[in-house]
């Protein structure tokens, strides 16, 4: 079954045609389908994120506001110092989690009980915060620069 | 003294890699030999006094001299020696030089080895060489410079980022720039070979092997990494698709395609403009990823600072060697004399399958780490791309990729019989069942998932074992025939099955992750907790200081069915100087699983809040790492065979052995 050299071209076209296809559409599906977006607790309100949207929150821990309990579920408040949002969390917070510091959680956007989050990140060391968070509150005129440096 | 001599080197090295780069292209293109000659040497030259650079830093740090603004920033007197020499480069500055170093070390092996090349493809590709090198000497000496001195020296160093205070910083960056650093070669030599507009069999032989060093040093430098994060960051996590870790994978699957082209190209004087756009494509994304970590265009562990200038310096590094890499290939790949076709249904025919794969799925990481940085830019949009959009796109290419595998390693040069080499696999293809099968059963109501991904892996690991069997023995031969075979195949052959059945070994690995128990709890003294088959105890919480730190420590009894099996410590420690804590996760291995205790806190009435893992089979991911670098060694040692036996001889040697080319 020899092929001739046109068909040796076309069936090497065909198969990277198809491998590409599929590709771009898994990409394009997967794009449209599992990012997710960052808001601070303002942007929640004010764009109308409805429950059940999977989102990034994203703003400063308000002081006082976390309670934990025997069962290590954690409720916090998350401030972008205008609107602050419910965030509750199963599980042990990053090292650097305090209250009064930058954080993002990422979970299920629960209306009016605020957020059930999967992840909560807070910044790496005692220099940094969350790039997202920086920005939003850059955007806000509350931000005072890098801490520290 | 030794720091400005340092710093001179440094400036010195700018200079000789200019020279470098200039006088043996010129040399190249006018045909003059002199003027080609000056490549190795200046070469050498280059990159002793990049040496002579780095060795002044390091010894500025292991004197602790606190004049040197980069040694205050990293480094403490009283740290043990071993964080003070990795402390060079735990930091922005101080791992550019070593990137540099690394590319000065290559520039110098590929003039020691090159003795045997065309000395005008040996004087472009040094010449490429230098050209990347200067770039990135420019860069460090204007925007990085690790020699700065203080004015007003403290008499004590800021110490070292405590995550950063492991072994791992002194084995993983190194491991990791020389594999990233390494395909700068194939780079040089595609760059080369569009500037004589001359390609062949010879060339991709003599890049092969550069390829490969990379390959082995990136596969083991990400393996380390994901290892380090596993244990250090305390998640548990071995793998989080962050920017950093994919900016080293992207290199990694284009290399990879790159190492199974250029054996087509080798053996089969085939795919060779590919094989030339692929090189420059590999390097342009290791040169994407040193982007992506240095400029602080994301944050991460590793962006250790970031500066603007910084960023918009290596952006125009980029532009420059990838745009200059495109624009030579889509000028003068024309002119190549074009690779024969081949049948479908062949050996170069499935490589071209597997380079298929890689390619797109390399694009896949891509899309998902640089569309958060397009999205942010066009609209301002805040978005986050994390493993869900991964599993979908890149994992299932690969998947696909894998189960290609064993056809393509069983099928023939030229002209492949895929229903002989269906016969042939047949009895790997039932064991990969049997085993998928049988752990289903035995983890009935368990994930699927996992004894899916489990017959994946035997499924490579067996079909690996059947291309050796079936070089080694044919019906009616003896077994002590058989052995002398496989005791005679090419070195390459028993490479290419091991980096292949590691593959497979790391696939069982991950499978094995759907597998694991996660158990919270807050507990008391003596108070027990049951983690998937083993039970622990809180024994003891107490306090401990070491050097450097203090630490709250809880330490429990492992135990199996009533019978003890040891203990595990796991701390939360506190760095002095820098006030900053750190979880010190716990680990014991029992098997080829993994015990994992990371403590939350240690509450003042004695309670401790604790997180545990069972990960069985976990250590497999980086095993079946470990098995892939000894197969690239295995391969890389096959090199000198083949390139000292002529092409004639060569078929003849092989014939006897009883091994296909």
């Amino acid at each position: 079954m020899a092929m001739t050299r046109k068909q040796k071209r076309l069936s090497l076209i065909a198969a990277a045609g198809a491998v590409l296809a599929v590709a771009a559409g898994l990409i394009l599906f997967a794009l449209s389908d599992k990012i997710v977006f960052f808001y601070t607790p303002g942007d929640i309100e004010k764009q109308g994120i409805t429950a059940g949207t999977r989102v990034r929150i994203g703003g400063i821990v308000e002081n006082g506001s976390v309670k934990r309990d025997e069962a290590l579920n954690v409720e916090f408040r998350v401030t972008d110092t205008e609107k602050s949002l419910t965030v509750r969390y199963k599980g042990i917070l990053p090292d650097l989690f305090r209250e009064g510091q930058g954080v993002v959680a990422e979970g299920v956007y629960a209306g009016a009980q605020g957020v059930n989050a999967d992840t909560v990140l807070a910044k790496h060391d005692e220099n940094y915060m969350p790039k997202d968070v920086a920005d939003a509150l850059k955007k806000k005129g509350v931000w005072k620069g890098e801490a520290g440096q | 003294m030794i720091v400005e001599l340092g710093h001179f080197a440094l400036i010195m090295a700018f200079v000789t890699a200019m020279v470098q780069t200039i006088l043996p292209m010129w040399g190249a293109v006018a045909r003059d030999p002199g003027l080609a000659g000056m490549a190795r040497y200046s070469a050498f030259v280059t990159f002793a006094l990049v040496l002579l650079a780095f060795v002044s830093l390091t010894l500025a740090y292991i004197g602790s001299d606190f004049s040197v603004a980069n040694v205050v920033m990293n480094s403490h007197s009283t740290k043990p020696l071993m964080y003070k020499i990795s402390g060079v480069w735990s930091n922005h500055e101080g791992s550019m030089l070593l990137w540099v170093l690394i590319l000065t070390v290559f520039a110098a092996l590929v003039a020691v080895r090159g003795g045997g090349m065309p000395e005008r493809l040996l004087a472009s590709v040094l010449s490429v060489q230098g050209a990347i090198a200067a770039a990135f000497l420019l860069f460090v000496i204007l925007t990085s410079n690790p020699f700065l001195r203080l004015s007003d020296p403290p008499a004590e160093g800021q110490g070292l980022n405590p995550i950063l205070e492991d072994p791992g910083l002194a084995i993983h960056p190194p491991m990791l720039y020389l594999g990233y650093v390494g395909f700068s070669v194939a780079f040089s030599f595609a760059v080369g070979a569009l500037i004589h507009g001359r390609i062949d069999a010879v060339w991709a032989r003599f890049v092969r092997p550069w390829t490969l060093v990379a390959w082995i040093f990136l596969t083991l430098g990400i393996a380390m990494g994901s290892y380090w994060a596993y244990y250090e960051l305390g998640w548990g996590g071995w793998w989080f698709w962050d920017p950093v870790e994919n900016a080293s994978l992207m290199p990694w699957l284009l290399g990879t395609a790159l190492l199974h082209s250029t054996v087509v190209m080798e053996k089969r004087d085939a795919l060779k403009v590919w094989t030339i756009l692929l090189s420059i494509l590999t390097f342009s994304f290791s040169l994407l990823g040193t982007f992506l970590v240095r400029s602080g265009v994301i944050t991460s562990v590793h962006s250790f600072a970031s500066d603007p200038t910084r960023g918009i310096f290596i952006l125009c590094i980029l532009m420059l060697f990838i745009g200059g890499g495109l624009v030579l290939f889509a000028w003068r790949a024309p002119m190549l004399r074009q690779g024969g076709l081949f049948a479908p249904v062949s050996r170069e025919g499935a490589l071209v399958v597997n380079n298929l794969f890689l390619a797109t799925s390399a694009v896949a990481v891509l899309v998902g780490t640089l569309y958060p940085l397009a999205l942010e830019m066009l609209n301002g949009n805040k978005i986050s791309v994390g493993a869900p959009y991964f599993n979908m796109t890149a994992v299932p290419l690969f998947i696909a990729l894998l189960l290609f595998v064993p056809f393509g390693q069983s099928l023939a040069w030229k002209r492949g019989d895929l229903l002989g080499v269906g016969q042939r696999l047949l009895v790997a293809f039932g064991i990969a069942i049997a085993a998928m099968i049988g752990t289903f059963a035995v983890t009935r109501g368990g994930p699927v998932a996992a004894p899916l991904g489990l017959g994946l892996g035997v499924w490579l690991i067996m079909g690996s074992a059947t291309d050796i069997f079936n070089r080694c023995y044919r019906k009616g031969i003896s077994f002590g025939i058989a052995f002398d075979r496989a005791v005679g195949l090419p070195r390459s052959a028993w490479g290419t099955a091991l980096a292949h059945a590691g593959m497979g070994i790391t696939v069982i690995g991950i499978s094995a992750t759907v597998w694991g128990v996660e158990t919270l709890g807050v507990i008391r003294k003596s108070e027990p907790l049951s983690v998937g088959p083993y039970t622990v105890t809180l024994e003891q919480a107490f306090k401990r200081s070491g050097q450097g730190f203090r630490e709250d420590v809880a330490r429990f009894t492992v135990s199996e069915g009533g019978a003890l099996r040891g203990a595990v410590e796991t701390s939360k420690r506190i760095h002095l100087g820098r006030e900053m804590p750190t979880t010190e996760a716990g680990i014991v291995t029992y098997g080829l699983g993994q015990l994992y205790a990371s403590v939350n806190e240690i509450m003042p009435d004695g309670r401790v809040s604790i997180r545990f893992y069972w990960k069985p089979l976990v250590t497999l991911i980086w095993g079946g790492a470990l098995v892939m670098g000894i197969g690239g060694a295995l391969s890389l040692s096959d090199r000198r065979a083949r390139i000292a036996v002529s092409v004639k001889n060569r078929k003849s040697v092989l014939t006897k052995s009883g091994a296909r080319v």
